[in-house]
């Protein structure tokens, strides 16, 4: 019992920081946090296959029973996608740091935007 | 009887791709060549599917050979196949478009088009959820290095927004599809078809949660209100080839939606049948409304053109929300009219050049005016569905098919009201672009117009003529696609009748 306990509230903590970074709307804790929330779905999708002990991801007539494999080849994929992404975004957040001189995301007024974004704003006023 | 043909729509752009960041990575004319044939291979294979899917059998290709519900499997049906055919047809259009100009600002721009084109055709075809969760990662990450394409701090800051959006609806999509295993044991969506409505009455919540998680991530990607806002500051900065590409990637959330809601919870699921359907309808009739008065209320013909896709999604949602055969063909024919008008319009806003770093000055067009002024004309009538052209007609038929709704007094008023608004933003904008030109300006900066991108507007208006002219064939051929995806059977039947006959099949 303790451990479906650990599990669930690990992925409820895991996700909850992800989302309270994300909303900070600064490109450094967006990218932690969207990390956070990649963690969290991927120990949700080890879950899904259930939790057991001292099985093996085969049937095997030696064994108790198996444990479901699909969920951990499906965690696998997500791992390679989501790291793939979190390098893309780390790159992205730096480059538009340098740019633009500002790290904040989506519409901000700020000295460092540039002047074609500041007038839509106001035109969009 | 696995066709291995299915597969080619995927090999080609994989191969293409590979050996332009590979091989060809120094000459960018033999870049252009490649990636050029490429694009044409895959429009007639499009074309050839079209053919082959409008005998109404669904075909299947098993990868690696692996028995249905336990390998991947592509499955081509008559809506996947017109889907391809658009996609094709877009993709020709955009690279023409982006030949000799946007391409030149890269070195990989024609690989990335290839590896998007990859997504877009894996997310047709296939016909197992986790895969369809790789394939839209495959486009995404190709469209991120598109959108950033050229550079700049604009791009930089609105790519940041989209990747960080859409790495957030990747994750949603992961947890839904969790909660869809973890209660059905099976991802192959023809044999979750089977399986949910057997699922046991405990574990019912938790594929509810799971259906509508996913109906989120798609509501993201077909960009539904209240889900909505990344696009325009995402398309509006992206260059106007990338753009228009990216017109048929909202069709993908759309397509997403018709594929998973009439196939996996469908008429057919037991007690979660029609689970997303009363959501689809009043998030259109929303997202319609709301794209509308961004049209109104935008100054810039990027922004204008952008909100004008959102309206039109919202068109094409309400259609599909009818979930009647007549609704679903005749937002098929929308989804056609109004990804080719995207397009023409997001090129036409690049030539007159308003979206690249001129942003709003108000100063309208210069050598060409009338040509582009011409080509706006027509497509605005298209966009906002005047007669005589596809957009009228598609209006039209969604109109029909409203009438039997039970949300009818909302859905007409709401098109017609809408197409009104949209014909004084159009209107507006217009008269701003190619009329209020200061006295000397107009000769004052050269800016000749782009050849290859007026041909391929020229050629996306002859589509859309086309495409009113010969609308009863195509609504004939899109009447029996939504009947085939209303009746899902025969695509059930066509990726289980694999299960049997495939060389471990059988239990």
């Amino acid at each position: 019992m303790s451990m479906e306990f650990l599990m669930a509230s690990g992925i409820g903590a895991l996700t909850a920081a992800g989302l309270y970074l994300i909303l900070l709307r600064r490109t450094f804790p967006v990218v932690i946090g969207l990390s956070l929330l990649s963690y969290a779905v991927n120990v949700f999708l080890f879950a899904m296959g259930r939790l057991t002990i001292d099985l093996p991801p085969i049937v095997s007539s030696s064994a108790a029973g198996y444990t479901d494999p699909l969920p951990q080849a499906l965690v696998l994929t997500a791992i390679v996608i989501t790291f793939g992404m979190t390098a893309l975004i780390v790159v992205l957040s730096l480059r538009g740091f340098l740019e633009t001189g500002t790290d904040h995301v989506g519409r901000e007024t700020e000295a460092g935007k540039p002047a074609s974004e500041a007038q839509r704003e106001v035109a969009a006023r | 009887m696995s066709n291995p043909w299915l597969i080619m729509p995927l090999v080609v752009p994989a191969l293409t791709a590979a050996l332009l960041v590979l091989a060809l990575r120094r000459s960018p004319s033999r870049q252009r060549v490649l990636s050029g044939a490429s694009v044409l291979v895959q429009m007639m294979l499009a074309v050839g599917f079209c053919l082959a899917a409008a005998d109404g059998e669904p075909r299947t290709y098993l990868l690696g050979n692996w028995p249905a519900p336990f390998g991947i499997v592509l499955v081509l049906d008559r809506l996947a196949a017109i889907m391809l055919l658009l996609t094709g047809v877009l993709a020709v259009c955009a690279l023409l478009a982006a030949l000799e100009t946007w391409d030149r600002r890269g070195r990989h721009f024609h690989a990335l088009f290839q590896f998007l084109l990859l997504g877009l055709n894996g997310a047709f075809l296939t016909g197992d959820l986790f895969n369809l969760f790789v394939f839209f990662e495959v486009l995404l990450i190709a469209s991120y290095g598109l959108m950033l394409h050229g550079g700049g701090a604009r791009r930089l800051k609105s790519g940041f927004m989209y990747v960080a959006v859409n790495l957030i609806g990747s994750t949603v999509f992961l947890f839904a599809v969790g909660l869809i295993y973890a209660s059905t044991g099976t991802l192959n969506m023809a044999d979750l078809a089977v399986k949910v409505p057997q699922v046991a009455a405990s574990d019912q919540a938790l594929l509810a949660a799971g259906a509508l998680l996913l109906f989120t991530v798609f509501a993201i990607k077909s960009a539904m209100v209240p889900l909505h806002w990344w696009l325009p500051p995402a398309y509006g900065a992206a260059a106007p080839p990338v753009a228009a590409l990216f017109a048929i990637m909202t069709k993908v959330g759309a397509y997403s939606i018709i594929r998973v809601y009439t196939l996996v919870f469908g008429a057919d699921a037991g007690p979660l049948a029609g689970i997303a359907v009363p959501w689809i309808l009043p998030a259109g009739i929303l997202t319609l409304v709301l794209g509308t008065i961004g049209v109104l209320a935008s100054r810039a013909l990027l922004d204008l053109v952008c909100y004008a896709l959102i309206s039109s999604m919202g068109t094409l949602l309400i259609a599909v929300g009818l979930t009647s055969a007549d609704g679903l063909a005749a937002a098929l024919y929308y989804a056609l009219q109004s990804t080719l008008v995207s397009a023409g319009l997001f090129l036409l806003a690049g030539m007159i050049g308003e979206g690249d770093e001129r942003q709003d000055r108000g100063a309208g067009v210069r050598n060409g005016a009338g040509l582009l002024a011409g080509f706006y004309f027509v497509l605005a009538i298209a966009a906002v569905g005047m007669p005589p052209l596809a957009g009228f007609i598609g209006k039209i038929l969604i109109l029909e098919a409203g009438r039997a709704a039970s949300l009818a007094s909302a859905v007409w008023p709401a098109i017609l009201v809408t197409s009104l608004l949209m014909i004084i933003g159009f209107a507006r904008t217009g008269i701003r672009i190619f009329w209020n030109v200061p006295v000397g300006e107009a000769l004052a900066v050269p800016h000749p117009v782009a050849m290859l991108p007026t041909l391929v507007v020229g050629g996306l208006i002859v589509l859309l003529v086309a495409l009113a002219i010969f609308a009863g064939t195509v609504m004939d051929g899109l009447a029996a696609t939504a009947e085939q995806v209303l009746k899902p059977r025969h695509y059930i039947g066509a990726v289980l009748r694999d299960q049997r006959a495939g060389p471990a099949g059988g239990e």
